[in-house]
């Protein structure tokens, strides 16, 4: 009952913060090139409207334009409530682990580029064909990285590494720090940050994830908005329940323990937001053609740390 | 799974890191970048080499932990950059084949020199038998890096990160004495003194320092 209780919660409180974090990340970003910024509420107040107004598609576009960001939002929102925030016991965790949230991240991947190219402009194509050059690279990097985790904890359940985590016996690994420098490069190429893609221009030749939904508006617009702040919110939750997991509440706590474990993802959220915010200033972004070296050095972190845990677990 | 706990996780950390560096290294675009992670390399190496000195409890090894530290991090490092500069070759690294397949190559290599190291030294200290496989791994990512460099002075770095593997599987192996460390050190010293005198050579007979620009010359191009 109680996991029930904390998976319910869990899935709202994402749902509701995943604005604020993208607000607070803009704020950030804003004030250190020293601009006022809008308001953290800001994309509260985007998504509001965009729900309120007339949805316009294109002629040419088929069913598949117009469910596919109700497939996107759902699919994401999923994965997102299946991260440990601020308690251990969820009751989804037993039924759905990690690569279940890289499969449903995926899923919602493919229907974003099926929808790019569904209306059948040049925008749209280019973005898929840039979304799929970039997905056969951070994809097995992502699943490295799940199987340098699971081969530590010995279970692909999260809730199980981050148990794990807490726990005195994870020791000085290289291969969990391996891990966590792959896991940020493939957050950064997932959710179009700056060194793969600029979240915050349209119309440039480089662009990804915007060319993918420049068709849509309205509440479609909306959802993929949404979607979009709930996978930044999704990977850096995951960050933080993977490699700083303390003040995290465990199974059978009382209501206190609940407490702290919110306030200390609160400032996890925060802590996260700042440093994206921080480097996303301090670099620029590199060409699209690079793109595949920086996830091909990802794939060889995970690949490493995977074989370096190897070597410290056949010893 | 070991007895020794902390002492291995940060031996095993060092040695690791070591094999980390290697890789940066062969993912390098820039002459002078390169040069920097050479000398993050050294860096690497010497913390190694003196924490196995406390485990091991051979003082002699921090001697050893100087010279790398000295040597390779400060004064070779230091000397490239200025024959970088005097040759005025501080633009992208050219390499034979791209970044990717040369990554999953090292990958493959470092997987082999594990496959091989592991069953090979059974009976063996568990810090020896780890050392010696991450070792062979940066050994021949010294020699991957040499193949896959068409620039003499990658080559060179190359060169240096391959002898940074020997001294970590010497420290690995119990009782190397100090003679040998030290004549190691300096041979490889004058090796790179001869080296950078060739350079000079090669660069005023061929206007480059590209290697390939050699191959020409003994007619074996197409």
């Amino acid at each position: 009952m109680n996991a029930l209780l904390v998976q319910g919660s869990q899935m709202l409180l994402v749902l509701a913060l995943a604005p604020l974090l993208t607000g607070w990340v803009r704020k950030v970003k804003a004030r250190l090139l020293r601009r006022r910024g809008a308001s953290v509420w800001q994309p509260y107040r985007d998504l509001l409207r965009l729900l309120r107004k007339e949805a316009v598609v294109a002629d040419s576009a088929s069913w598949l334009f117009r469910v596919a960001p109700y497939l996107i939002f759902s699919a994401i929102w999923v994965a997102a409530a299946l991260v440990p925030t601020f308690a251990i016991n969820l009751i989804f965790s037993w039924s759905a682990d990690l690569i279940a949230i890289v499969a449903l991240l995926g899923s919602a991947r493919f229907f974003l580029a099926l929808a790019g190219l569904d209306v059948g402009t040049s925008f749209g194509g280019i973005g898929a064909s840039r979304e799929m050059m970039i997905a056969p690279l951070a994809e097995p990097a992502m699943i490295m990285i799940v199987f340098t985790l699971s081969l530590l904890a010995g279970s692909t359940q999260l809730s199980s590494i981050v148990a794990y985590m807490i726990g005195p016996e994870v020791g000085l690994r290289i291969s969990v720090a391996m891990s966590l420098v792959a896991l940020v490069m493939v957050a950064l190429a997932e959710n179009a940050r700056i060194p793969v893609d600029n979240p915050a221009t349209h119309l440039e030749l480089t662009m990804v994830h915007e060319a993918m939904v420049l068709e849509y508006s309205g509440r479609h617009l909306a959802m993929i908005e949404a979607a979009a702040s709930l996978k930044l919110l999704l990977y850096v939750s995951l960050i933080a329940a993977i490699f700083t997991p303390w003040g995290m509440a465990a199974a059978g706590q009382g209501l206190g323990h609940y407490l702290v474990g919110g306030v200390a993802y609160l400032g996890k959220l925060a802590a996260g937001g700042f440093l994206l915010a921080l480097f996303e200033t301090s670099i620029a972004k590199m060409r699209v053609f690079r793109v595949s070296q920086f996830l091909s050095a990802a794939l060889m972190l995970g690949l490493l740390a995977v074989l370096l845990l190897f070597v410290s677990r056949n010893l | 799974m070991n007895g020794l706990g902390l002492y291995f996780d940060v031996a095993h950390l060092l040695a690791g890191g070591l094999v980390l560096v290697s890789f940066m290294m062969l993912y390098q675009f820039r002459m002078y970048a390169l040069l920097n992670f050479y000398a993050v390399h050294a860096l690497v190496l010497s913390a190694s080499v003196a924490w196995q000195a406390l485990i091991q409890g051979a003082p002699h090894l921090y001697v050893t932990a100087g010279i790398a530290l000295v040597f390779k991090a400060l004064i070779i490092p230091v000397a490239l950059h200025r024959i970088v500069q005097r040759l005025g070759i501080h633009r992208t690294i050219e390499t034979v084949v791209g970044i990717g397949p040369t990554m999953l190559a090292g990958m493959g290599l470092v997987a082999l020199s594990i496959g091989v190291m592991l069953p090979v030294t059974g009976s063996a200290d568990i810090l020896a038998r780890e050392d010696l496989a991450f070792a062979l791994a940066v050994i021949l990512l010294g020699l991957l890096m040499m193949v896959s460099r068409h620039n003499a002075v990658s080559q060179v770095v190359g060169f240096m990160s391959l002898e940074n593997g020997l001294v970590l599987a010497a420290t690995g192996a119990k009782g190397m004495p100090l003679v040998v460390e030290i004549s190691v050190a300096f041979s490889v010293l004058i090796a790179f003194i001869v080296i950078g005198i060739f350079l000079f050579r090669i660069r005023e007979r061929f206007d480059t320092v590209d290697v390939q620009a050699l191959d020409s010359f003994r007619g074996e191009r197409r």
